[in-house]
């Protein structure tokens, strides 16, 4: 099972969740019907202040598709060559390129076309000159809209990849 | 009227649990249609029923009311004890088809034996007894056992009361996999998330559930014990893991990966060993469902739009399910593998469609326009789905003849991504 490689900060706090084998969730808090209550953990960290800085373009994260597309479009290509640039001058850092559709239609279908677009960012980057080993492309499909009202606007802002650093997933 | 007293008694029951339960959000159901015939059936208050603190044949009263398939005939409140002949003459004076007699007997340990006979009135003959020990808290259980008797008898069918289903509750940024008994009833919480949980999948024991969590920023498939709440993560390669389906054995998992670039099918030890393709193609392989008849039935878009495809579990060329129309997800198998339930678009309505496998006839039984993720009954005869009304989650179930609806519903909260658990005998 191939992993990212984390720094040590955050090697601690997901170690848990990278290999197969029994969890145990982090805390049970009641049963009923013989079902016992579990709490999912999740990882969280910060990233460089460059990353952040609202007038440095790699704050700037995400790339919008059309519908049914997966294209990236001209207009993001500064954007995609600034991270890829970014992944080539800072090898030790890593990046998960997640990827996001509207609502309409299957969950898990959305899901593999999710990837798609994760894909096409991470392919894009590599071409920029990023390593394959830098960079995970995964998709969250429906699951995680920016926005959730049911207007052509707001399913332009779901189709989208984003890319996040080492410590901000 | 009967269906709104129903209803509200439900809607009753329901809160009382959820007080007890503490914040726990609870599934009212609501019947929104019915079969179009309907067996009347009489079932007085067990014997000696009132020494229990929560009734036994409320419960099963209400199962089969639900079920869409019997009328309840009132008798007022005199029971008929189990011991006693019934009058069957009266029985059909009343208009009914068959009677069950029930009593509880008191045991030495504080328990009680519950038995029952079940009559055909028109035919003048007993269809079967049968009699169960119960502690008094086990009222519902037993109560679901005894609806599962009666369905059974009377349809020819095994019933689905005593069986439960996993759903997933939407609450602003919080997400919770539920388990509850079929009716709505005992829902517990099984996983607590601020992240996204989808495709639960029920181990064919019951006991275990595989689902895709986002806990951790990606699609990661787990297998967690419900008794025990012991996780363990099957599925974390690099990219995306998803849409976990049990093998019938319950040894191995199909499953989604993205290791090897896009979406497609491989199968998993249960403990997370042994991964192996199931197929390959140029596209999206994804929605594997392991079906008893040992093919495996998925979505795939490689002949250009997403259709249902079928491979041997053990190998072998893919074979085309669906044809009509240009969207075709989430297929399903029935229990006995003679029926496929999936989601169609129809005039970009998305909707819960069953095809006969061996006539390949395919009907759409729902008018609604966000179907998603069906899920058939044990016993083949019902359909569970999430859709949507005024803009919220909720789950329905249909009958594949279309005819019998329910609506279940948690207040101010999404309900989706159901999944019928399958019977334990």
């Amino acid at each position: 099972m191939k992993k990212l490689v984390l720094p040590a900060l955050l090697a601690l706090t997901l170690a848990a969740c990278s290999s197969t084998g029994p969890e145990n969730g982090a805390s049970v808090q009641d049963r009923g019907a013989g079902v016992a209550t579990v709490t999912a953990g999740s990882a969280s960290g910060s990233g460089i202040a460059a990353l952040t800085d609202p007038n440095n373009i790699l704050s700037k994260r995400s790339v919008f598709f059309d519908f049914d597309s997966f294209v990236i479009k001209p207009e993001a290509r500064p954007l995609i060559e600034a991270h890829a640039r970014f992944l080539v001058q800072n090898p030790q850092m890593n990046m998960l390129v997640q990827g996001n559709t509207d609502e309409r239609g299957s969950r898990e279908y959305n899901l593999a076309l999710g990837q798609k677009r994760a894909d096409v960012v991470k392919q894009a980057l590599m071409l920029l000159g990023a390593k394959e080993s830098q960079i995970e492309s995964v998709s969250l499909g429906e699951e995680k809209p920016r926005c959730e009202d049911r207007t052509e606007n707001c399913y332009a802002e779901n189709r989208r990849g984003d890319m996040l650093y080492t410590g901000e997933f | 009227m009967i269906k709104t007293l129903h209803a509200f008694r439900l809607f009753l029951a329901g809160l009382l649990a959820s007080l007890a339960l503490g914040a726990h959000a609870q599934l009212s159901i609501e019947i929104t249609g019915t079969g179009a015939s309907r067996f009347p059936v009489i079932i007085p208050i067990f014997e000696n029923e009132g020494r229990l603190p929560q009734s036994v044949t409320d419960v099963v009263r209400a199962d089969l009311e639900r079920s869409g398939l019997f009328t309840l005939i009132d008798t007022g409140p005199l029971p008929m004890p189990e011991s006693v002949m019934p009058d069957l003459a009266g029985v059909r004076s009343r208009g009914a088809d068959a009677v069950l007699t029930g009593s509880l007997i008191p045991l030495a340990d504080g328990r009680y034996d519950v038995r029952f006979r079940l009559f055909d009135a028109q035919k003048q003959q007993e269809l079967g007894a049968m009699s169960l020990p119960m502690s008094p808290a086990q009222n519902r259980l037993v109560g679901h056992r005894i609806a599962d008797f009666v369905y059974e008898k009377l349809t020819g069918l095994p019933g689905y009361f005593a069986t439960r289903i996993a759903y997933v509750i939407k609450s602003g940024t919080n997400f919770e996999l539920q388990v509850a008994d079929a009716d709505g009833m005992n829902a517990a919480t099984a996983l607590r998330s601020r992240e996204p949980i989808i495709s639960p999948s029920w181990s064919p024991d019951g006991q275990r559930l595989a689902y895709v969590s986002f806990e951790q920023k990606k699609p990661i498939v787990y297998v967690h014990t419900l008794a025990t709440g012991q996780r363990r993560v099957v599925a974390n390669f690099k990219g995306s893991n998803s849409a976990p389906s049990w093998s019938p054995d319950g040894s191995q998992l199909a499953v989604v990966l993205t290791k090897d670039g896009q979406s497609q099918l491989y199968a998993i030890g249960a403990d997370g060993s042994g991964v192996r393709r199931l197929a390959q193609s140029a596209g999206i392989d994804t929605e594997p469902f392991w079906g008893a008849d040992g093919h495996i039935y998925f979505t795939s878009d490689r002949g250009g739009s997403p259709q249902i495809y079928r491979i041997p579990a053990g190998g072998g060329s893919a074979q085309r399910v669906s044809f009509e129309g240009n969207y075709n997800v989430s297929p399903r198998l029935s229990f006995d593998g003679k029926l496929l339930a999936f989601i169609t678009r129809n005039a970009g309505r998305f909707q819960v469609a069953v095809q006969d496998v061996a006539t390949r006839q395919t009907t759409i039984l729902t008018d609604s326009a966000r179907d998603e993720s069906p899920s058939f009954a044990p016993n083949g005869r019902m359909i569970l789905y999430a859709t949507d009304t005024g803009g919220r989650g909720v789950l329905s179930a249909v009958s594949t003849d279309g005819r019998i609806r329910q609506r279940l519903t948690v207040q101010a909260a999404d309900v989706r991504e159901p999944a019928w658990g399958p019977q334990i005998r």
